[in-house]
């Protein structure tokens, strides 16, 4: 299993419910439903996904991020899960209140835009960053709010939200020790585990 | 095979397509007891009259019910006989392979009370009078209608249904059967529905009403004792409704074939198609919608009974299950112990996406597992039968992982 995956259902307990914003097509939630026997529900807008997500019996609502979740309920899930979309979203700051006004608990992962790769090329080179971390040109991207590991500290420290736990491992999915010291600098792909203070 | 059983007979040399049902013959069901109606009056006796496809396992596990709308009836798959021109209303979805597969699943479909296609309604003998019921045939309803497919279910030796399926007031059956009978369903899968009408679609069902009784011919709903029915009242019905099932869009397809030609100058003709090239500058049938209109009207008007129609257009209006809860509808799904698999489509405007996804919410206040998809589509609500691609993938994927949970648990 991918690090990144392991870290996130470590952080997820057993018999919970969890609703999964971006679900993809169900790999995750399906994963967590076999080893921690999870109620899960997930939000996804591409027809693909969902056709994956129903054929493996993962429930799944098709739904728009951007335009709220004003239909879930205050405290009707355990965890609400947040991977690798955050950097997509029309109002990322708006969707974690929501997040944790949904959830108890709040997972939250994104490429860290902080990490060194991404401030060399924009350094050396003066133009947004390509490469396969972040594929897309800057005018032709769904990812229109990345973020950095501190961006998103100080985003909590205003909401004043509450980091449980926080990890960085890079694209392979990896951490290491030099990483936990310097992860804005050396990590790849950032998760938080958050609560509201 | 018991003699309830519909006999479905192998295809002929006539061959049918392979994902076809082929021929399949309806069976009656009598039942002696007394129905309770939600009215407050009694059914003592009633037939239902019923179609089933494909084998019940032997775990009994693998039935599905399938509620028909409006205009519906047990007929969804199949032919009754080599010479029909059109299978059963539902075909696009339910035989071998098909998203509803009768090679996997043993399913049900009748025809509702108060309907006119052989289940006890306006038009059978009241055995009180020796008379057609004609509008003396009790005011049915959804929970009614739930009730009597229950009777059923336990008739065919069914005690969970594996799915309860049903599009627009089919959906609505749906609903009522997750509420009423939860240890009787594993799936529930409501498509193109509504929890309950809006004003506007009464209003619909209003003028459709009207239009029925103040027909001449419909003589306060005793025309069969007049030898006579209220064709032109249910056409102008019919006609109306069919309006509501399709969407604009859908109807410039429909109606359009000439805006190829005229795409370069006008961009499209917006389905403006001439019945005979030229205008009449008379009141005749000038456009081919009004042509078509006019056709669905006739063909309706031939096979349905004017007081079947107006009880089913009140069984929709009156449907609400939250008056049992104070007007909470998620307190009503909270005994549900089934899986809902929710479908709309963007074009319907009789029952649009945002009413599913009232429903969806709904279910979800009520701590239910959903499943929603709405899948873009130019049909309107007529999109429910259509065979789309989306649409139809999705209901076979969830249907068949159903069929695997079902056996997983049974195991």
């Amino acid at each position: 299993m991918r690090p990144d995956q392991e870290i996130i259902q470590r952080w997820i307990t057993k018999d919970s419910r969890v609703l999964d914003l971006g679900c993809g097509d169900g790999t995750l939630l399906e994963n967590i439903r076999q080893t921690k026997n999870v109620r899960g529900i997930g939000l996804e807008i591409d027809a693909d996904k969902i056709q994956r997500c129903v054929e493996r019996g993962i429930n799944v609502i098709e739904q728009d991020l951007d335009k709220g979740l004003s239909n879930f309920q205050p405290d009707s899930f355990d965890t609400v899960l947040l991977a690798q979309t955050l950097q997509a979203l029309s109002h990322p700051d708006q969707l974690i209140d929501e997040m944790l006004r949904i959830g108890r608990r709040g997972i939250v992962t994104f490429p860290n835009f902080g990490n060194w790769k991404s401030r060399l090329y924009l350094s050396t080179k003066g133009r947004m960053p390509v490469s396969k971390f972040m594929p897309h040109a800057w005018y032709d991207t769904p990812n229109i709010h990345f973020c950095t590991v501190k961006d998103f500290d100080a985003l909590c420290a205003q909401k004043n939200i509450r980091i449980l736990e926080r990890r960085v491992v890079d694209l392979k999915h990896e951490g290491s020790v030099s990483m936990r010291l310097l992860p804005n600098l050396l990590g790849e792909i950032a998760l938080y585990h958050i609560a509201r203070g | 095979m018991s003699k309830q059983q519909v006999s479905q007979e192998t295809r002929t040399e006539h061959s049918f397509a392979a994902d076809s049902v082929g021929l399949v013959t309806p069976a009656l069901y009598h039942f002696d007891e007394p129905l309770e109606l939600r009215s407050g009056k009694t059914l003592n006796a009633y037939d239902l009259m019923v179609e089933t496809y494909g084998e019940l396992n032997a775990a009994r596990s693998n039935a599905i019910l399938i509620c028909h709308a409006l205009s519906g009836d047990h007929h969804a798959a199949g032919y009754h006989s080599v010479d029909d021109k059109k299978p059963g209303w539902w075909d696009s979805a339910i035989g071998p392979g098909k998203a509803i597969d009768t090679a996997k699943f043993f399913v049900v479909a009748l025809n509702n009370l108060g309907g006119c296609a052989g289940s006890t309604g306006p038009t059978s003998i009241d055995p009180a009078t020796g008379k057609p019921f004609g509008p003396d045939f009790p005011v049915v309803t959804v929970r009614d209608w739930v009730k009597s497919q229950h009777r059923l279910m336990q008739r065919l030796g069914i005690s969970k249904w594996a799915a309860v399926v049903g599009g627009s007031l089919g959906g609505m059956q749906v609903q009522r059967w997750a509420i009423s009978y939860p240890e009787c369903v594993a799936n529930a899968v409501c498509i193109a529905s509504a929890p309950k009408l809006s004003a506007q679609n009464i209003a619909f069902n209003e003028v459709a009403r009207y239009s029925i009784t103040s027909d001449p011919n419909f003589h306060d709903g005793r025309y069969l004792e007049h030898g006579t029915y209220p064709k032109q009242g249910l056409m102008l019905a019919r006609m109306v409704g069919h309006i509501t099932y399709l969407s604009d869009s859908a109807m410039r397809a429909k109606f359009g074939s000439a805006s190829a030609e005229l795409e370069s100058t006008t961009r499209g003709n917006l389905g403006r198609d001439l019945r005979s090239g030229k205008l009449s500058f008379g009141l005749n049938v000038d456009f081919e919608v009004e042509s078509y209109l006019h056709y669905q009207g006739e063909r309706f008007s031939a096979n349905f009974d004017a007081n079947s129609y107006l009880l089913m257009t009140k069984a929709l209006d009156y449907f609400d299950p939250s008056v049992d809860f104070g007007g909470d509808l998620a307190k009503a799904f909270e005994n549900s112990d089934c899986k809902f698999f929710l479908v709309s489509f963007s074009t319907d405007w009789r029952f649009p996406p945002e009413r599913s996804r009232e429903l969806v919410e709904t279910l979800l206040r009520a701590g239910r597992e959903v499943t929603y998809l709405e899948v873009e589509a130019d049909q309107g609500h007529d999109a429910f039968l259509m065979p789309l691609p989306r649409y139809v993938d999705a209901l076979r994927g969830y249907l068949n992982n159903a069929l695997e949970e079902t056996t997983r648990d049974a195991s």
